[in-house]
Order: C-alpha cells, then sequence, then structure tokens
C-alpha cells in the first residue's frame, strides 16, 4: 500500500488518541468501527437537510418561484423547522391497520439506507466499515426498500397505500435487475466486488475513471436511470404517485413515521449517487493527479454525489410520469437488454485483451 | 388441506370525493382487475348548491354574481351567457363596444381557463412544473381582469345591457403586451411537455372518444372537437360580434387525449389572434358608451329563452322562463362539464388507473359547473 491519504493519516491519529486511554487493540478496532459509521451517518443525515432544502430551492428555481426564504438566513432552516414539527406530529394509526408491521416498515426502509452507506469507500483507506463484498452488500440490503415498502402499503389497510406498494414491488424488482447487470460489468471490468479496490482503480487522469473506458458508459446509464427508479424519483414516482394514489404507500402515515420514509428516501438517493460516482466516476479522485495529494477524498465524493442529485432533481422537475405498463416495459424491453450486451461486451473486450 | 390455488377479486375503490385528480370533489367508483380498470362510475353532486333555484328567489339584477359561481374558471363567460338570454328576453340591444369587451373578456377568460386546465393536465401526468409556468401567465391576466373588473376571479363584470364599468385605463396596452409574449411562452410548453416522449406515450391513443358517441352524450366544446366533430357556436350559430371576427375552429379526429390537448393550445392561439381583434376595435371605437339603457328594475315580458355561449369547456346554455315579474319563473343552466363527464366511462373502461387520471384531466371539468 502506497502512502496514507490524508483521510487516513486524520483516522490514524483518531485511533491513536483513543489508544492513548489505554483500550486493548480490539477495543480499538471496534470503537473504530462504530465511530465511523456513526460518523458517516450523521454526516449524511445532516446532508439529507440540506438535500430537501436544495430540492425546494431548486423547484423553485425552475418552476420561477422564490422558494423557502423565511426560516433563518436564505431559509437555510425551513427544513429543520419542518423536521421539529413532523415530531411534533399526532401520531396517528389507523385503527383497521396492522400495527406491528404499520411500525416496523419505515423503520425498515429508513435502516436500509443508513446501513448501506457505511461500506462507502470515502478515501483508499477511509470509510465506515471496508468490505470485500461491499457491491454485493449494497445491493443486497438495498433492496430490502421494497418489502419495508409493501409492508407499508399492505399494513396501512387502505386500497390505495396496497396499490401503491403492489407498484413499488413490482418496479423495483424489475429494476433491481438492470441495476444488477450494470453492477456485474464493472464488477467484470475491475475484477473485485470491493468497492475501495474498484475506487484505487481510477486513479490517475480523469481518462482513468470507468465511465471513460470502452462501453461502460453503458451499465453507467443503465444504472443511472435503474437509481433513479429504485429511489422511487420523476419519472418513475409511481408507488407515491400524487395524482393517481393520493400519496401511494405512505397515505396513512404522518409525524416521524413519515418523516423515516421521507428521510430513508433522500438517503437512498444520496447513496446511490455516492455508489455511481465510487463505481463510474473516480470515486475519490479529482481526475488530475496532482489535485488528489490536496483534495481530502471525502470532501471530493460528496462533491461528486451532489453533483449527481442535482441532476436527479434537475430531471424530477423536468419529466411528467411513466405510466406503470410502459415502466414495466421499459425496464424489460430496453435497460435488462441493454445491461446483458453490456456484461457481454465487457467480457468480450476483456478476454480479447483489449484492456489498457 | 388442499390448495385451490389464488383467488382474484374485484378490487372495488372509491376515487375521491378527498383526491388529489379528481378536479373537485368528484367521487369515482372504479372496480379494478390489479390496476386495469373494468369499470367506472362517477358519483356526482358533491358540489350541489342549489343554484338554479336560489336564482329563481332572485331578481334578474342579483343573478349575475351566482352566474360566476357556476363556472368558477371562466366567470366571464358564465356572465356573458346569461345577460344575453336576459336581452334576448327583454329585446335590448347593446351597443357595439360593449360587445367587443364582452368577446375580448371571453377570449381572454378563455386563455386563462386552458392555462389552468394546460397546468393541471400536466400535474396529472406528473408534471408539475408546467402548471407554475401556466400560472405565472394567468397570473398576468388575472391582474389585468382585477384592474377592470376589482375581482380575480368571480368578476361580477357584465350586466344586462352592458357591463359593470368601462375597461380600466392601459388596458388595452397591458392586454396588447401580453398576448404579443404569449406565444413564447406556449413555445416554452411545448418545448417543456408536448415534444416530451413521455407525455405522448402517456396521452396518445388514451381515453378514446368516437365520434358517434360523443354525439350520443352530447358532449361539446374541445373535448367534442378532439373527436373530429366540428362544433363550436361562435362559427356555427354565430353570436355577438364574432362574425366580423377572423378565427379559424381546430378540429382533430384521432380521438384521444392528445387531440383534446392540441384543440385546446390551439383554441389559446385563436383565442389570442381574437382578442388582438378585439383590441384594435376597441381603440378606434374609444369614447363611445359601454352600455345600453335599461329599467331600473328589470322585468322582462312572459316568455321564455335559451340562448347558448361557447364557453370553454363547451356549450354553455342558459334557459329562462319569465312570467312578467321580476325573477325568473324558472332558470335553468345547461352546463358543458356535466355533459362531458357522463363520458368518462366510456373513455375510463378498459384503461389503466393513471388513465383515468389523465382522461379526467383532458375533459376539464369543473365541479361547479357539474352539480351548480
Amino acid at each position: 500500500m502506497n502512502e496514507p491519504s490524508l483521510t487516513g493519516r486524520l483516522i490514524a491519529w483518531l485511533a491513536d488518541l483513543v489508544r492513548g486511554f489505554g483500550l486493548p487493540e480490539p477495543l480499538v478496532q471496534i470503537v473504530g468501527w462504530i465511530a465511523g459509521c456513526l460518523a458517516v451517518v450523521i454526516a449524511i443525515l445532516t446532508t439529507v437537510i440540506f438535500l430537501i432544502y436544495v430540492e425546494r430551492k431548486i423547484s423553485a428555481w425552475i418552476q420561477v418561484r422564490i422558494g423557502p426564504n423565511r426560516v433563518g438566513p436564505y431559509g437555510l432552516l425551513q427544513t429543520v423547522m419542518d423536521a421539529l414539527k413532523l415530531m411534533l406530529k399526532e401520531d396517528i394509526m389507523p385503527a383497521a391497520s396492522d400495527k406491528g408491521l404499520f411500525v416496523a416498515a419505515p423503520l425498515l426502509v429508513f435502516a436500509t439506507a443508513v446501513v448501506t452507506l457505511c461500506v462507502i469507500p470515502w478515501d483508499s483507506d477511509a470509510s465506515g466499515g471496508e468490505l470485500s463484498i461491499g457491491l454485493l452488500f449494497i445491493s443486497s440490503v438495498a433492496s430490502l426498500t421494497v418489502i419495508g415498502i409493501m409492508m407499508a402499503g399492505w399494513a396501512s389497510n387502505n386500497k390505495w397505500s396496497l396499490l401503491g406498494g403492489l407498484r413499488s414491488a413490482a418496479q423495483m424488482v424489475s429494476y433491481e435487475i438492470p441495476q444488477a447487470l450494470a453492477l456485474i460489468s464493472v464488477v467484470v471490468w475491475t475484477g473485485t466486488l470491493s468497492l475501495r479496490e474498484i475506487g484505487i482503480g481510477q486513479s490517475g487522469w480523469v481518462y482513468e475513471w470507468n465511465l471513460f473506458k470502452y462501453w461502460l458508459w453503458i451499465p453507467a446509464l443503465v444504472y443511472f436511470i435503474a437509481s433513479i427508479a429504485e429511489v422511487n424519483r420523476t419519472p418513475f414516482d409511481l408507488p407515491e404517485a400524487e395524482s393517481e394514489l393520493v400519496s401511494g404507500f405512505n397515505t396513512e402515515y404522518t409525524g416521524m413515521k413519515f418523516a423515516c420514509f421521507f428521510v430513508g428516501e433522500f438517503a437512498s438517493m444520496f447513496l446511490v449517487s455516492l455508489v455511481f460516482s465510487a463505481l463510474f466516476l473516480g470515486a475519490w479522485h479529482t481526475g488530475v493527479p496532482a489535485l488528489d495529494k490536496i483534495v481530502p477524498g471525502p470532501i471530493v465524493m460528496y462533491t461528486k454525489a451532489w453533483l449527481i442529485v442535482l441532476v436527479m432533481m434537475w430531471i424530477r422537475w423536468t419529466l411528467p410520469r411513466l405510466r406503470v405498463d410502459q415502466l414495466m416495459g421499459f425496464a424489460w424491453k430496453l435497460l435488462i437488454p441493454a445491461g446483458l450486451v453490456s456484461i457481454v461486451v465487457v467480457g468480450v473486450v476483456i478476454s480479447v485483451g483489449l484492456t489498457y | 388441506m388442499q390448495t385451490t390455488g389464488f383467488a382474484t377479486e374485484e378490487l372495488v375503490i372509491n376515487m375521491g370525493p378527498q383526491h388529489p385528480s379528481t378536479h373537485g370533489v368528484l367521487r369515482l367508483v372504479l372496480a379494478l382487475d390489479g390496476e386495469l380498470v373494468l369499470e367506472c362510475i362517477p358519483h356526482i353532486g358533491y358540489l350541489h348548491s342549489s343554484l338554479e333555484k336560489i336564482c329563481e328567489q332572485r331578481t334578474y339584477v342579483q343573478i349575475v354574481p351566482f352566474t360566476d359561481r357556476f363556472d368558477y374558471l371562466a366567470a366571464l363567460a358564465n356572465n356573458f351567457c346569461y345577460v344575453r338570454a336576459v336581452e334576448q328576453l327583454m329585446g335590448v340591444e347593446v351597443p357595439r363596444r360593449c360587445e367587443y369587451i364582452r368577446v375580448l373578456m371571453a377570449e381572454l377568460q378563455r386563455i386563462t381557463s386552458h392555462l389552468v386546465w394546460l397546468g393541471t393536465f400536466g400535474l396529472d401526468l406528473g408534471a408539475i412544473t408546467l402548471f407554475l409556468w401556466c400560472f405565472r401567465e394567468r397570473e398576468v391576466l388575472l391582474d389585468l381582469f382585477e384592474s377592470t373588473t376589482g375581482q380575480r376571479l368571480l368578476y361580477n363584470y357584465m350586466r344586462i345591457g352592458g357591463l359593470r364599468n368601462d375597461l380600466a385605463p392601459g388596458f388595452i396596452e397591458k392586454a396588447r403586451a401580453f398576448l404579443t409574449s404569449l406565444p413564447d411562452r406556449m413555445a416554452e410548453y411545448d418545448q417543456l411537455f408536448t415534444g416530451n416522449r413521455i407525455f405522448r406515450a402517456r396521452v396518445e391513443g388514451v381515453g378514446s372518444l368516437s365520434r358517434e358517441k360523443a354525439i350520443a352524450y352530447a358532449v361539446t366544446g374541445p373535448t367534442a372537437r378532439g373527436s373530429g366533430i366540428d362544433v363550436d357556436l361562435r362559427k356555427t350559430e354565430p353570436y355577438s360580434v364574432y362574425p366580423e371576427l377572423e378565427f379559424s375552429v381546430p378540429v382533430c379526429d384521432t380521438n384521444d387525449c392528445l387531440a383534446r390537448y392540441e384543440v385546446r393550445l390551439e383554441e389559446m392561439r385563436q383565442s389570442r389572434l381574437l382578442a388582438l381583434q378585439c383590441l384594435d376595435a376597441l381603440e378606434k371605437m374609444a369614447g363611445e358608451p359601454h352600455a345600453a339603457k335599461v329599467p331600473k328594475t328589470i322585468k322582462p315580458p312572459a316568455g321564455e329563452v335559451y340562448v347558448r355561449v361557447e364557453s370553454p369547456r363547451g356549450e354553455l346554455g342558459c334557459y329562462l322562463l319569465s312570467d312578467g315579474s321580476d325573477t325568473p319563473a324558472r332558470f335553468h343552466w345547461r352546463a358543458p362539464s356535466f355533459a362531458n363527464l357522463q363520458a368518462l366511462p366510456i373513455m375510463a373502461r378498459g384503461g389503466l388507473v393513471a388513465d383515468i387520471v389523465a382522461v379526467l384531466g383532458s375533459i376539464d371539468i369543473v365541479l361547479g359547473d357539474v352539480d351548480r
């Protein structure tokens, strides 16, 4: 391993600090994991607060409005206040709902979004918890979200919620396939499931990023589109299609339970953006080797994820919504074949030895 | 225990009366097979307010503000229809300048009404931005209406024999400036929405209403013209100063939501041309009176009359039966939304839930008009 990065050095310094208290080494490890994951989760949840603010501002600009500007400077505290309001709201549970599932659903959705954040690599030697099968972990845990949403739709005992839950099940299951196929292309190309190693493989100049290698822009596109569908955003926001299903699976939810869904959705939006930048956009590399030594990796990752999220917001406020059959057709007739083709292409390229 | 396989049943579900896209308090009872709509039954009456009966208790002059409240997105068209009916009953001739102002207002109203329709249609299809873009333009027009009538939604502007007051100073210039900028704005809608492939996929071939069915259900207005029926009272039964104005009536015969969409967009362009012609004429007529002399208490001679105008939603008719007193013996309102809504089940059956929303958006009902 070459010299530690800026973030790596910071972590090492913190670990030494903990060792200073005279803790045994295994305990230091455990403290490190917990602290790392907590730091990531707290950072992302804070980010989500501002994502919601930015979403509202961007939608306002696109729609020739002003957007939130009353609470705090430039309305920056608007979401904080909204969250506070949600905490204070009465927690209504429909009388005929399945109580256990009704409570479990938002927690599950929220937890899956948060857990996956921990394995994101922020630098060559910094992540919440390094896993050699990080990619597999992310795609399998992220697919648990659909169970939460179905639970919510079923437990609400509301026909519109049920329709929303069913739509979401069909949609997420369909879109996970192209997403996974896109991931496989990358795995075939890089030969590893570890997000960290995929990131390391993209060091150097911009053209070393996976996005610019051979045909990898196809899986990149497939992954991006499927991700938008995974996080239920326009044009794929059918599970909660407001004009059709009232609010879909979360119609019956209020207060903090609703907030869990809401924050979970934004957290997973940020998560897929992080994964996208780790897989295709050079992870923590700036694309200019000289700059990599100065700019800390986490900042680079964070900025890239923000940019991708901004694109998602832009798409959301521009496009209408697909119909349910068109949605499925798009996944099965276009994205999945594209994903399969890209695996074949990447496979052929590698076996012929065209890699550079 | 023996398993007999899955039993499936129809899902009967209430869409409304509280639902984001029933455009008010409409209740649709849907029978669904998955997402497929097997049956769709509109239940109306949630906004029923006995307005027709109330009007029969009021004097002719007092009725005008009530007519605002039928189709509240096109209050001026309602005003227009009602005052024309009373004038015809009384045999009053209104000054030409007044007619021009009425037509100008009716056409500007058509643009505002269609702007609301376009925005909410976008909303129904999940394009939220279009809604606010449309309201940006509508805002200018509402400001204009406010300057002249003092109101932004329910104008109570037209009077039997004339108008409440003349156009506000500067109205013509502001209206012209707006109408000049409108094509640019509409090009923006086209860019954002009309050419969008997702939008086309959502509306093309959806909600088909055949020409025969449309006639059978007495569907009128843009909904009928989207089914290839060339009927527009401004052309087929010209009233007011329409015969003096140049315009064309867009007709599309593909019968789907896209046809109705395109007809309405073209109507906005035609209304713009009509309004511009009215503005030109009005400039030449400066100083002429805007109201005829009518008696203080209006007591039309006994008799009956049915007068109809082309409202933004179709044929708007007003039936008045006079017994010689100062209140109508019978007041009936032929509401285009009511007739158009009856054709919804035909268009909705066999589609998906999302199609109902698109169809409902494309027939452009106003529940105040349906229930009265």
